[in-house]
């Protein structure tokens, strides 16, 4: 394999890790039944916080922990608003994306052009010598590794253990969860902040990682192409990897083709991760469709006793 | 362990109803204030610019008529489909490709210099308002495609596509390499209403439009239809109704809004397609048409208000530094209280301590 191949593979996998951390995220929150369009906002604010936390502290890890802190708080508002108060969930998420929008934007401004020592490619002891995959997979940062674990991960708890059947059993159906003796409240709340603490950890990869600085709105709509590979996942971490490093590998192909200078205006190459991911949308809908792989059944209705 | 608890009230509180948007608004504000704080402000001064720099002169009323009007506009891009409930977040997308039509007509084609310049570039930017809605239309009624994810998406592209131009093939030879296209000649520009001030035509426009919209859903069959389909799909599909058709005009209509909202604002207020024709009209205009309650009429009401909020954010900008992102995040608050105030004038909510029973 060409090393220009295995260049673009290695960078499709760091363009795609802060949108596979937000699609993770976003598949708790969705699998419990909880829609939440926040992903934009919230991974704005984790970029913020993780910045300046690292900044402040110069310890990247803490930026890690601020990122995702500062992502659940702000989930924990779609919770106490969609769960508690049964309010309209896309309206929620519309309006967080705003708030997170807004925030960030107003107290990131001091920190416009500073610099922060970041996360650095650290190759992998033995790994990092494996032939193709080697390059493209284990000179990475600690991030995208964190996230290679992730995904097994997140898997494992949705599909082999009681805390995922009680996850999924509050998606498809409350009213038998709420039956077992599942608190669903309380699952939802749970998913909703897991959703948010994953987003901000996207977010700051953006900022502390991918790059190593702050910019308003650094996250570029990678908040809305989260939530819509999660219906490219259909709702499975296994598959939100492929949609994840597919997004990346669009977004490295056109940063490699506007590198080697080509006549393509870059403005219409900045465009291609925007359409491919419509394009993706149509073709996942129809899929789904044909699978009859649907969104969990009680996605983006609000439960309760009395009714 | 306090566990709160929402119960359904008997009747809709009426006190509740009608303090609640007010409580909702205070609440907001005085979110907004502790947020300010933190941010090393001082809110009272913060708040008494964004209050005097709208209403407290004739400059500040005139100039809150200004941003209303977008508002209003793309405010209806967002109703009508919410009254068949489809979420179209992307009136700004649609906006700027107004923006881009009307350029090309006032800048582009001899229609520019013509006494028709100004219908033929409002039009122009309806029509392309409406295409550029129809694609999430026409993926949503013939393939299900979520219209949400897409009508959003779309508005990355479109401000691509403003840039690609502006730094490309419509860049200003004479514009000193500033990305701007070509002003538009006098004959393309919106006519003010008030001399001395900049307000515009496009108010008698929108204004027409809130009316129109107002009479289609409330006195005409394909109002009648699209109200059916937005109570109750199921029944909508019983009757005959044809929802892909709807979706299809709903969606064409409401671009069209959103892109003569676009066309307007290039024509009377930048005069050339630049970045910033709208600080983003097309986000706001969710919360316009929320907090309207899909009610054409009362979005005027509403439009004036966060069309002050911008005028005030202006102000703040200018009189404290501070950016325009501080007008999103009282919005998202007022977006926050306002939702939960809803809740709570149809519900009770009441804390208790551990009980034996669940409760959520």
């Amino acid at each position: 394999m060409s090393v220009f191949t295995i260049a673009v593979l290695a960078a499709a996998v760091r363009a795609g890790t802060p949108v596979l951390f937000a699609t993770l995220g976003e598949i708790f929150a969705e699998r419990a039944g909880i829609l939440n369009l926040g992903v934009e906002g919230m991974m704005l604010v984790g970029a913020l916080a993780g910045f300046v936390t690292t900044v402040r502290t110069g310890n990247p890890w803490l930026g890690v922990l601020a990122a995702g802190a500062a992502g659940g708080a702000l989930s924990l508002i779609h919770a106490l608003l969609c769960v508690t108060l049964r309010a309209n969930q896309v309206a929620s998420g519309l309006a967080l994306t705003i708030f997170g929008t807004g925030l960030s934007a107003s107290l990131g401004r001091g920190y416009i052009g500073v610099p922060a020592a970041g996360f650095h490619p650290t190759p992998l002891p033995g790994l990092a010598r494996l032939p193709v995959l080697g390059p493209v997979l284990f000179h990475q940062d600690p991030l995208v590794y964190l996230s290679y674990l992730l995904v097994p991960a997140a898997w494992f708890v949705l599909y082999r253990t009681r805390w995922g059947l009680e996850i999924r059993a509050v998606g498809e159906q409350p009213e038998a969860a709420d039956a077992m003796g599942v608190d669903v409240a309380r699952v939802r709340y749970a998913c909703v902040a897991t959703g948010g603490v994953l987003a901000g950890i996207g977010g700051t990869f953006l900022s502390i990682a991918y790059t190593s600085m702050w910019i308003e709105n650094m996250t570029a709509g990678r908040g809305w192409i989260a939530v819509a590979l999660v219906i490219f996942a259909t709702w499975d971490p296994l598959r939100a990897v492929v949609g994840a490093y597919l997004f990346g590998g669009v977004n490295a192909l056109q940063l490699n083709l506007q590198a080697a200078g080509t006549r393509l205006p870059i403005y219409l190459l900045l465009m291609t991760p925007y359409v491919f991911t419509i394009i993706v949308l149509v073709f996942a809908t129809r899929e789904t469709a044909r699978k009859r792989l649907g969104a969990p059944a009680a996605l983006s209705v609000p439960y309760s006793r009395t009714g | 362990m306090i566990r709160l608890r929402v119960e359904r009230r008997a009747l809709p509180s009426p006190w509740a109803s009608a303090a609640a948007p007010v409580l909702a608004l205070a609440a907001a504000l005085l979110a907004g204030a502790v947020m300010l704080a933190i941010a090393g402000l001082n809110p009272l001064t913060a708040y008494v610019d964004l209050v005097s720099d709208p209403f407290g002169s004739v400059f500040g009323w005139t100039e809150t008529i200004v941003k209303t009007i977008p508002l209003i506009l793309t405010g209806l891009a967002v109703l009508l489909p919410a009254r068949m409930r489809l979420w179209n977040i992307g009136a700004e997308g649609q906006l700027q490709c107004g923006a881009i039509a009307a350029t090309w007509v006032a800048v582009w084609t001899p229609l520019g210099h013509s006494p028709v310049a100004i219908p033929a570039l409002l039009l122009a930017g309806m029509a392309a308002g409406a295409l550029w809605c129809l694609i999430p239309a026409i993926l949503r009624a013939y393939l299900s495609v979520n219209e949400t994810i897409t009508t959003l998406l779309m508005n990355y592209i479109a401000l691509l596509l403003v840039d690609y131009l502006i730094y490309g093939p419509w860049q200003d030879p004479a514009g000193r390499g500033f990305p701007l296209s070509a002003p538009f000649p006098p004959a393309a520009k919106l006519p003010l209403l008030i001399p001395g001030t900049r307000v515009h035509l496009g108010l008698v426009l929108a204004l027409a439009a809130v009316a129109a919209t107002a009479f289609v859903l409330n006195r005409t069959r394909w109002g009648l239809e699209i109200r059916i389909i937005g109570d109750n799909p199921r029944a909508a599909r019983y009757a005959g109704i044809s929802l892909v058709r709807n979706i299809v005009l709903v969606m064409g209509v409401a671009g069209a809004l959103a892109g003569l909202a676009g066309a307007s604002e290039v024509s009377a207020i930048a005069g050339r397609l630049e970045r910033g024709i709208s600080p983003g009209y097309g986000y706001t205009a969710i919360l316009v048409a929320w907090l309207a309650r899909l009610s054409p009429l009362a979005i005027v009401l509403v439009a004036l208000l966060l069309g002050a909020l911008f005028v005030g954010g202006d102000g703040l900008q200018i009189s404290l530094g501070l950016p325009i992102a501080v007008v999103y995040m009282l919005q998202g608050l007022i977006f926050f209280f306002v939702l939960a105030s809803e809740t709570l004038a149809t519900y009770r909510l009441t804390a208790r301590g551990r009980s034996p029973g669940r409760s959520w």
